[in-house]
């Protein structure tokens, strides 16, 4: 469906962008995870279109970006990280302008433009001004013209840009209803909003791709060591200390006392260690606790590993 | 069946002018300060003793310059701020061509100018019931405002086309306007052959002296269109080479 072959971009002297090369398939979602400014923009505005690659080839569909540019246009739909709404125009005629923007007919408009409102769920808000809108609803409207056309490839640049909670998980509950029928790219540099809805993420840094694959698979083949959290009550006295007895575990690594904010407030006695090892050591680190006589409350791996294995990997690259 | 790029663009800057204020405000100055030049030039007590011609003359001569601010004003939005608000970015990601958004930004100004200059014709009408003049100085009087009108609002085009700041959109346009008026002061200085082409090319003067007095020279009219259609090609070779970047 979409792929980039040495694709660079240049402002003057400095490299936005690039090499870049990598194909993505028919039907697939993929997030583009980086922190600001790494060049997540500039793809995603090539992919659309809307930037000139300086070197490099991108196709869509089989169309070339700069031979047969409205070709692309016409299968993709973009939001870019602002919505690119008209503040004078009610919604509803927004969305009709847009679409006739997108070569669709009147007929054809007439019967998406009360579709797509429903299922951006935006139907009550259609005959507002869009400069009356929450950034909330501005967000939705802001799908609604990206799929207005039906495109085949989404591009959604930070869809959950300025939410607030709630309408983050709406916003996900949205995208994941759009991956049975469309090939979506999302950038974020927020780790869940990725982990959470992507196929397959691809890690930027400095303008290149550094890492890419499932969560899974950046999770086992690049964290070099694994991290989990375990929740302890000691034994009485003459036991072997809980931290000595995770440390002597063959594998591990590295045991860290959690903060106070992390400790299980229901059990005054229990104490989460965070413990780093070389491979998925639950079993060996609970059944030696057991074994010392202490009390395991909870193990579990840790959260947000995801953006540890990030920070790791742009860490790494910055070094 | 499906619109025509041009149309869809043209409707949407159309309704835009209608929905917000400074459409209205434009309008609101212009009429008004017609109105006082003409009760000036034709009621008030400082009116002089003038054939009903030279009223008309005198009438499109203040309504040539203030349809010419007004053309600078309406202009100057319409691209820079799609750049400021983040809409052009839809408009460069739809499968429509530079000169489709131009021609139908510059159509619809184009359009809400001539509702504005239309708008005056009560006065015309005013000198044709109680004067001698005829209804075919008033047309082409009008035609001769339309098309100055056009040609300010396709300089306006191109500067807006320039940049994402409005206000150095006015400036731009103003100062090419402003040029264009003071070669026709600048011809009757100079000596030929220079003389010849200041008054060739200025906006004003020899061009607009034909539509004041109710004379249609073809040769003004494609002047004004020529104008037109060179800043309006060069509004959509900057958009080409924007939309890229």
């Amino acid at each position: 469906m979409v792929e980039l072959t040495d694709v660079t971009k240049y402002y003057g002297r400095k490299r936005a962008l690039g090499p870049v090369s990598f194909e993505i398939d028919r039907g697939n979602t993929v997030g583009f995870l980086g922190l600001n400014g790494v060049g997540k923009t500039t793809l995603l505005k090539i992919l659309a279109c809307g930037l000139r690659p300086s070197s490099g080839t991108v196709t869509v569909d089989g169309f070339d970006v700069l031979r047969d540019p409205h070709e692309v246009r016409k299968r993709v739909g973009y939001l870019p990280e602002l919505p690119p709404v008209y503040g004078d125009m009610p919604v509803s005629d927004y969305l009709t302008f847009v679409g006739q923007l997108k070569g669709m007919s009147r007929e054809r408009v007439a019967r998406r433009v009360p579709e797509v409102e429903e299922y951006a769920r935006i139907s009550e808000v259609r005959d507002m001004p869009t400069r009356h809108l929450s950034q909330g609803y501005r967000q939705r409207v802001g799908v609604a013209q990206a799929i207005i056309h039906e495109p085949e490839l989404l591009i959604l640049d930070e869809p959950t840009h300025d939410l607030d909670p709630v309408q983050i998980m709406e916003m996900r509950g949205m995208i994941r209803r759009l991956k049975d029928s469309h090939t979506i790219l999302i950038s974020s540099h927020i780790l869940p909003e990725i982990s959470e809805t992507c196929d397959r993420l691809l890690i930027l840094n400095d303008g290149v791709i550094i890492a890419s694959g499932t969560e899974a698979e950046l999770g086992e083949k690049l964290l070099m060591s694994r991290h989990m959290a375990v929740t302890v009550r000691a034994a009485g006295d003459g036991a072997r200390a809980p931290r000595d007895v995770i440390a002597a575990v063959p594998g591990v690594t590295g045991v860290e006392r959690a903060g106070d904010t992390e400790r299980s407030s229901g059990d005054a006695d229990a104490t989460t260690y965070h413990v780093e090892g070389e491979a998925d050591l639950r079993a060996a680190v609970c059944r030696a606790l057991i074994e010392a006589g202490h009390d395991v409350l909870t193990l579990r791996r840790a959260e947000r590993e995801l953006e540890r294995v990030f920070v790791g990997l742009v860490g790494g690259a910055r070094a | 069946m499906r619109t025509g790029a041009t149309g869809i663009i043209f409707r949407r800057e159309f309704q835009a002018y209608v929905r917000s204020p400074m459409g209205y405000i434009v309008a609101a100055v212009v009429l008004l300060l017609d109105g006082l030049l003409f009760y000036s030039t034709a009621l008030g007590p400082d009116a002089g003793e003038l054939l009903s011609g030279e009223v008309l003359r005198v009438f499109f001569y203040f309504a040539s310059g203030l349809t010419s601010i007004a053309a600078v004003a309406l202009s100057v939005r319409l691209i820079a701020e799609e750049r400021q608000t983040g809409t052009q970015l839809l408009l460069d990601t739809s499968p429509i061509r530079d000169w489709e958004i131009v021609l139908g930004k510059f159509l619809s100004a184009l359009a809400f100018l001539s509702v504005i200059t239309l708008a005056t014709l009560y006065m015309p009408l005013l000198i044709l019931v109680n004067g001698k003049i005829a209804v075919g100085h008033i047309l082409i009087g009008y035609l001769g405002l339309i098309l100055l009108g056009g040609a300010v609002l396709s300089i306006g085009v191109f500067a807006t086309a320039l940049t994402r700041h409005q206000l150095v959109a006015v400036a731009v346009a103003a100062v090419i306007t402003g040029v264009m008026f003071l070669l026709w002061q600048l011809s009757q200085i100079v000596g030929s052959p220079l003389s010849r082409v200041f008054a060739a090319l200025a906006i004003h003067g020899r061009h607009f002296n034909g539509f004041m007095a109710g004379l249609l020279h073809l040769r003004d009219v494609v002047y004004y269109v020529a104008l037109t259609y060179f800043f309006l090609f060069a509004a959509t070779r900057v958009m080409e080479a924007k939309r890229w970047e």
